[in-house]
């Protein structure tokens, strides 16, 4: 190996603040090779972007680091501010999670982007502008001259980030520092981010490190990847490696948390991992994940762990990675999903919400109208999960709002076990009407009162029901709710602020079900969780509804969950459903187009897959705008014509209620080539 | 934009009428006659009666509103200077003339020769303060917000808490005590007359102006240092941080602006404070201002110059509204109007 471009050395990373310190990273060391690519995958709470931090020498008033930090030769953990700049301006450059809040909301994309070159000497402005116009269309940015004039909200999110990586870029830098720059963005936003990272590293031969949380992500775009636990690299293996044969018990549970798009609910199941991430004050001796591990051996594991190396570059801290395999629980936490009945508790029928547009002042109108859900058919049968699909904009959370009565729809019918509540909202509809229909919502921080214990809102929902009466049979059930979303009842008197994010989530489950609802809407419910937490609550919800034989309308972006647990898929895309149908017809062709190009865009955990790319071009246009013909057809790679602009497509039917809307008949549409390929002949045990 | 300010002003126009009934309908019903307001105490009941009658004040209160209207639009001639009331009030304006406020019975002169007087005595001090108090706020509510819990910030917080927390009489006192009785530098009044004394006009601004500078920037300061820290901890002051810009150029360049969105309309109510809300500091002072006429007026019970003086007050403050909405959107470009 020829000299590291960056080396960290026994860096321990403290935040010091007058409750005292608490160890965020420590003892950690690792190498990144020139034109490397380094995945760090780990967690919340894992101390991956403190780690970014640390590098960048900017943790704040209260960090602490201790070590070494050493790039091109050079230990810039000791350098000077002025010296730091340098790095900062020519060496390493970043690129952040959120575009909308790494960029400043009043300064034009172009004065954010100039000032990068002309840090540099003898870089003029009209020389500055020239760069950074060249950088934006390297980042196919199109008409770079009026991006430059444009403020960030003027910007899509995928476009922002294209900005912000153009922004890192002009800095020349060696080292480039990621840190999660797709998570919030669109699946096909996200599938087009990280080409554009493939393509300009290869340009520019930029190392990089690159954070997240999502594994497929690392699959795509790393060649070597370490997980971090609690502060420690746990593991650290080239990707291949890591992937065919995780040595580490964590890293083994995290894989086996990702959902796959070749497993249903019905082949595998989740094995989520037992327990909590310990808090950073009482950091386990020995292994960090010792008090988590089904193998954790006493007077082994909490001694300090050596790295022992494994292989070519695989490197492990686990005394007992050789085993395994053995004290791995093989079936233990296997779900058996429920299987949908025949009585039909849920149907929309021709249901649509347009929302008018307008500013009227003194008379004076002007209005245009924004149809958020047009035309909707399909229904849900007892103990089904109905999966909706889409993007951000196509309407699905609109259809959840009308669902559970916070909003109306303009036309069209929504029958829950017979009666139509389209245009009956929550506060019209009787309390057996109220109870039938619960909600479950996507951020659990936002969705508890922090002022109210975490039994208060189930308590509440059994009063308002009439479930219980008198408040010793109420609170007993609160514990018995408590109990089947498996938190202890002693967390019943507990404030939300003290209950981790999984956990909160639960608490809203428990309140969801506390009015005993036929049908439960689930709206991104675990889209802000941790994926090991995510695998919990999903194993959750699954076991809860067969026992309770709820429906389930479960909303997400995610199509590797949805192909999980869903028993019917619809994907809709500006407020219409392209396509419908079982989950298996759905992720096999026929294909409408844009259910492959979002198939193709699911970054998939298997560096030995083969994935077709298709790439959606432009921008998901405006729902106030809607095409005339086919909605999807400004973007579509299968355009036939001008038909697809002028005339709505038919809804072709396939077999077992299978759905397409699309110009393309079906024979034509289903021969495509598969979208994966596996190079290998088996699949690693995951 | 053009579209956005007229439809403001229109909405401005609509506040100032709503705004005008109201003051009206309080001023003639507070206790008492207002005839026998108008008049004095001194007054001999048959004259009181009488002017009751002209004045119709058994009319409905809408119906006298209009009329009051239509006095202050000039469509009517104002009853108090009919010479049949032998009030001897004359205007040399005449009796019907747009923007007739009526007759002062305090001053005993016309609403308009008083208060503009007065209004402008207030503006100008007003203004010279106002002219001090944001650029010493700006200054330091941002070098103290730029690096939070440093020395500097806390030396500027402490005092700018104690300046705030001082009243302005007690202010007012002190420094008299200082500059006035100890050091003999200053006046301790500030009647804008050169009679007495001999001290300059402008030497007996130094201490009304510092006392409002004094008492008003302790708080600006605080919103303005508050709002400079929080955007001091935004993502995208670190990514400037981490393009390798210096500090100086981060705070100026990429914080300055986005902190000013916050104080800005802040800053702009501070104008309607330092017209109405000063009275304190006229009376320590003896400073024929605005808020001092406003005080007197009240305590005579001067409905018409009570009206006029609320209606002045308001217009300021509706215009300081208008301005900081159109200030927040050339600051704010997100919510600039197309």
């Amino acid at each position: 190996m020829t000299a590291p471009l960056l080396r960290v050395e026994n860096l321990k990373v403290e935040y010091r603040s007058a409750a005292g310190s608490v160890t965020a990273i420590p003892d950690l060391s690792f190498e990144v090779a020139p034109g490397e690519s380094l995945g760090i995958v780990g967690e919340s709470g894992c101390g991956k972007s403190t780690l970014l931090m640390a590098i960048m020498g900017h943790l704040g008033s209260s960090g602490v680091a201790t070590g070494r930090v050493i790039f091109e030769g050079k230990e810039i953990s000791k350098a000077s501010p002025a010296e730091l700049r340098a790095v900062r301006s020519g060496g390493i450059a970043m690129v952040y999670q959120d575009p909308n809040a790494a960029l400043n909301p009043t300064l034009k994309i172009g004065r954010q982007l100039v000032e990068v070159p002309m840090l540099r000497a003898g870089v003029s402005p009209t020389e500055a502008t020239r760069l950074s116009e060249r950088m934006l269309a390297d980042v196919h940015l199109p008409d770079p001259a009026s991006v430059m004039e444009r403020y960030p909200h003027q910007l899509s999110g995928g476009q922002k980030q294209r900005a912000v990586i153009a922004m890192a870029l002009l800095a020349n830098p060696r080292l480039l520092l990621l840190d999660e720059p797709t998570t919030g963005l669109d699946v096909t936003v996200e599938a087009a981010v990280l080409d554009l990272i493939d393509e300009l590293r290869e340009k520019y031969g930029t190392s990089l490190i690159y954070i997240t949380h999502n594994v497929g992500v690392v699959a795509q775009v790393c060649d070597r990847v370490g997980v971090m636990y609690l502060g420690d690299l746990v593991e650290e293996a080239p990707v291949g490696a890591l992937f065919a044969s995780p040595r580490h018990p964590y890293t083994r549970r995290l894989m086996a948390c990702v959902p796959r798009l070749d497993g249903d609910k019905h082949t595998t199941s989740f094995l989520p991992i037992p327990g909590q991430p310990s808090s950073l004050r009482d950091r386990p001796a020995g292994c960090p994940f010792s008090p988590r591990c089904v193998g954790f051996t006493p007077g082994l594991c909490d001694q300090k762990v050596p790295v022992e190396e494994i292989g070519p570059n695989h490197r492990v801290r686990c005394f007992r990675h050789r085993e395994a395999e053995m004290f791995e629980p093989a079936a233990q936490d296997i779900v058996a999903p429920a299987e949908p009945r025949p009585e039909i508790v849920l149907e929309a029928q021709g249901l649509s919400k347009i929302y008018k547009l307008g500013n009227s002042f003194f008379g004076a109108k002007r209005s245009a109208a924004l149809s958020a859900n047009e035309d909707l058919n399909f229904s849900a049968k007892k103990s089904e999960i109905v999966a909706i699909v889409g993007e951000s904009g196509s309407g699905k959370s609109t259809f959840a709002r009308i669902l559970a009565g916070l909003q109306d729809a303009t036309s069209g019918k929504l029958v829950v076990l017979g009666s139509d509540i389209a245009n009956t909202t929550a506060s019209e509809r009787s309390s057996d009407q109220l109870s039938a229909v619960q909600m479950v919502f996507q951020n659990p921080d936002a969705t508890l009162n922090p002022s109210h214990s975490a039994g208060f809102p189930i308590a509440r929902a059994l009063k308002k029901f009439k479930v219980t009466h008198g408040s010793k049979e109420t609170q007993s059930r609160v514990a018995e709710l408590f109990q089947m979303v498996r938190l202890a009842p002693s967390l019943m008197r507990v404030r939300p602020g003290r209950l981790s994010g999984g956990q909160k989530q639960r608490v809203a489950i428990a309140r969801a079900f506390a009015a005993t609802p036929d049908i439960l809407v689930a709206d991104e419910p675990v889209s802000a969780l941790d994926v090991s937490v995510q695998a919990a609550i999903v194993n959750l919800l699954l076991q809860i509804q067969k026992t309770k034989g709820t429906t389930i309308v479960f909303i997400s972006h995610d199509l590797a969950l949805v192909r999980h647990l869903a028993d019917q898929v619809i994907v809709m895309y500006l407020g219409k459903v392209m396509e419908s149908g079982p989950v298996a017809a759905l992720f096999a062709p026929p294909f409408h187009p844009y259910t492959e190009a979002l198939l193709s865009a699911v970054p998939v955990p298997d560096p030995a897959a083969e994935q077709r790319h298709v790439r959606l071009s432009g921008e998901t246009p405006s729902p106030i705008n809607v095409p005339k013909g086919c909605r999807f057809a400004t973007r579509c790679p299968r355009k036939v014509g001008a038909i697809c602009d002028e005339v709505p497509p038919p809804e072709r039917k396939g077999e077992g209620g299978h759905m397409i809307l699309c110009h393309i008949p079906l024979d034509e549409l289903a021969a495509v080539a598969p979208i994966f390929q596996h190079n290998r002949s088996e699949r690693a045990p995951a | 934009m053009i579209a956005f300010i007229g439809k403001r002003l229109l909405g401005l126009v609509a506040t100032l009428l709503v705004a005008s009934f109201l003051v009206f309908a309080v001023t003639e019903f507070s206790p008492g006659n207002v005839a026998r307001k108008t008049l004095g105490p001194f007054a001999a009941q048959e004259s009181v009666d009488l002017l009751y009658q002209k004045l119709h004040l058994n009319d409905s209160l809408p119906v006298r509103y209009v009329r009051w209207l239509g006095v202050l639009t000039g469509v009517i001639a104002d009853p108090l200077q009919d010479p049949a009331l032998k009030l001897d009030f004359k205007d040399p304006r005449g009796d019907r003339y747009f923007g007739n406020f009526g007759y002062s019975t305090l001053y005993k002169l016309p609403v308009n020769d008083v208060i503009w007087n007065r209004l402008g005595n207030t503006a100008l001090l007003a203004g010279i303060s106002f002219a001090l108090i944001v650029p010493l706020s700006l200054i330091f509510g941002v070098l103290a917000g730029m690096r939070e819990g440093s020395f500097l910030d806390r030396t500027i917080s402490v005092f700018g808490i104690v300046a705030t927390s001082i009243p302005e009489f007690a202010s007012g006192v002190f420094l008299v005590a200082i500059f006035v009785v100890a050091l003999r530098l200053l006046p301790g009044t500030s009647p804008l007359t050169t009679g007495g004394g001999g001290w300059s006009i402008a030497s007996q601004f130094v201490l009304p102006v510092a006392v409002l500078v004094l008492y008003d920037s302790g708080y600006v300061v605080r919103m303005v240092r508050g709002s400079t820290a929080e955007v001091m901890n935004k993502p995208y002051i670190r990514t400037a941080v981490l393009k390798g810009l210096s500090f100086k150029t981060v705070v100026w360049r990429h914080a300055v602006r986005n902190a000013m969105i916050a104080p800005f309309t802040v800053i702009l109510l501070q104008i309607n404070f330092l017209i109405s809300g000063v009275v304190v500091t006229e009376m320590v002072f003896a400073y024929p201002g605005f808020g001092r006429m406003l005080l007197e007026a009240s305590l005579f019970g001067d409905i018409a110059l009570i009206e006029a003086a609320t209606l002045v007050a308001l217009a300021v403050a509706t215009t300081t509204q208008l301005l900081s909405d159109i200030g927040y959107a050339l600051l704010n470009p997100q919510i600039r109007v197309a």
